[in-house]
């Protein structure tokens, strides 16, 4: 566990609720990325500016952290591109068909103490632990 | 315009918050689901934070009749567990497990994260479109 960053997990948590309660706060909405990014095209069209500034700070947030500590967070990808490819599809679709993602159903579902948000969150959670430890077995690492 | 500002905050909040907890990087995500090897609990962390914030500022701001820009809260009244929740969350967490990246941290890595992430966002939003003609087709709910 020596990668485990409980302090900075904390604080940025506690930011996603603080944009979480602002949305619902000033909107009205819950922030569910999924439902905001595609809603920016699927949505009524009073309500797309907003969902649209939403994903460009949603953009301009990491590079604002990117100035101020003056070093690039990290980041590191290790699955080929065919599992790009083949894990995006799934996530896209997986979010719209279960109505949620790890923002939506996680931090605003369960925060509403939704039963049917939970259900989606111990799925998502279960079948993602599943799946890398599939792979984890198969590649013998 | 009180609504197009609301979504930019939210979103910038949301962009650092997800960074700081570096839930922008898919090793640190994988590095939670992957628990038979070096297990991070860092992101049950930042769920912890982000749900600390957000079930106490939802308490609060839903004592008020309305949001500051809207008429009225639009909280999902949906509480049905179905077949389409749990089929699309197994989805979802499939491709969640395959490569580490949930909507927010797909969109939110575009001006930090290499050029995968580009192709991860496409086959994304690729994912939703086939969900959006499922549904127009009357295949998918």
């Amino acid at each position: 566990m020596e990668n485990f960053t409980p302090i900075s997990a904390l604080v940025g948590g506690g930011l996603i609720g603080l944009s979480a309660v602002l949305l619902m706060a000033l909107t009205g909405r819950v922030a569910g990325i999924s439902g905001i990014a595609s809603n920016i095209v699927l949505g009524a069209p009073g309500d797309r500016l907003w969902r649209f500034l939403f994903v460009v700070g949603l953009i301009l947030g990491p590079v604002i952290v990117r100035f101020a500590t003056g070093s690039p967070p990290p980041f590191e990808i290790t699955s080929n591109l065919f599992l790009i490819i083949g894990g995006g599809i799934l996530v896209g679709l997986g979010t719209r068909l279960g109505s949620g993602c790890t923002s939506g159903h996680g931090v605003c579902g369960l925060s509403r103490l939704s039963v049917r948000s939970l259900a989606a969150v111990v799925t998502f959670i279960g079948v993602g632990m599943i799946v890398v430890t599939a792979i984890r077995l198969m590649v013998g690492g | 315009m009180g609504k197009a500002l609301s979504g930019l905050i939210a979103g910038l909040i949301f962009g650092i918050g997800l960074t700081v907890a570096q839930m922008t990087n898919p090793a640190k995500v994988l590095g939670f689901l992957d628990i038979l090897g070096n297990w991070d609990p860092s992101l049950a962390f930042v769920m912890g934070g982000a749900m600390a914030v957000t079930t106490l500022g939802y308490f609060l701001v839903w004592k008020r009749k309305s949001p500051r820009f809207e008429d009225q809260f639009y909280i999902p009244t949906n509480n049905k567990i179905d077949p389409p929740l749990i089929l699309g969350a197994v989805l979802f967490g499939a491709g969640w497990g395959l490569v580490g990246l949930c909507p927010g941290p797909a969109i939110a890595g575009l001006a930090i994260g290499g050029w995968q992430i580009w192709v991860f966002l496409a086959a994304m939003l690729t994912g939703m479109a086939l969900h959006e003609l499922g549904k127009r087709a009357r295949l998918l709910p």
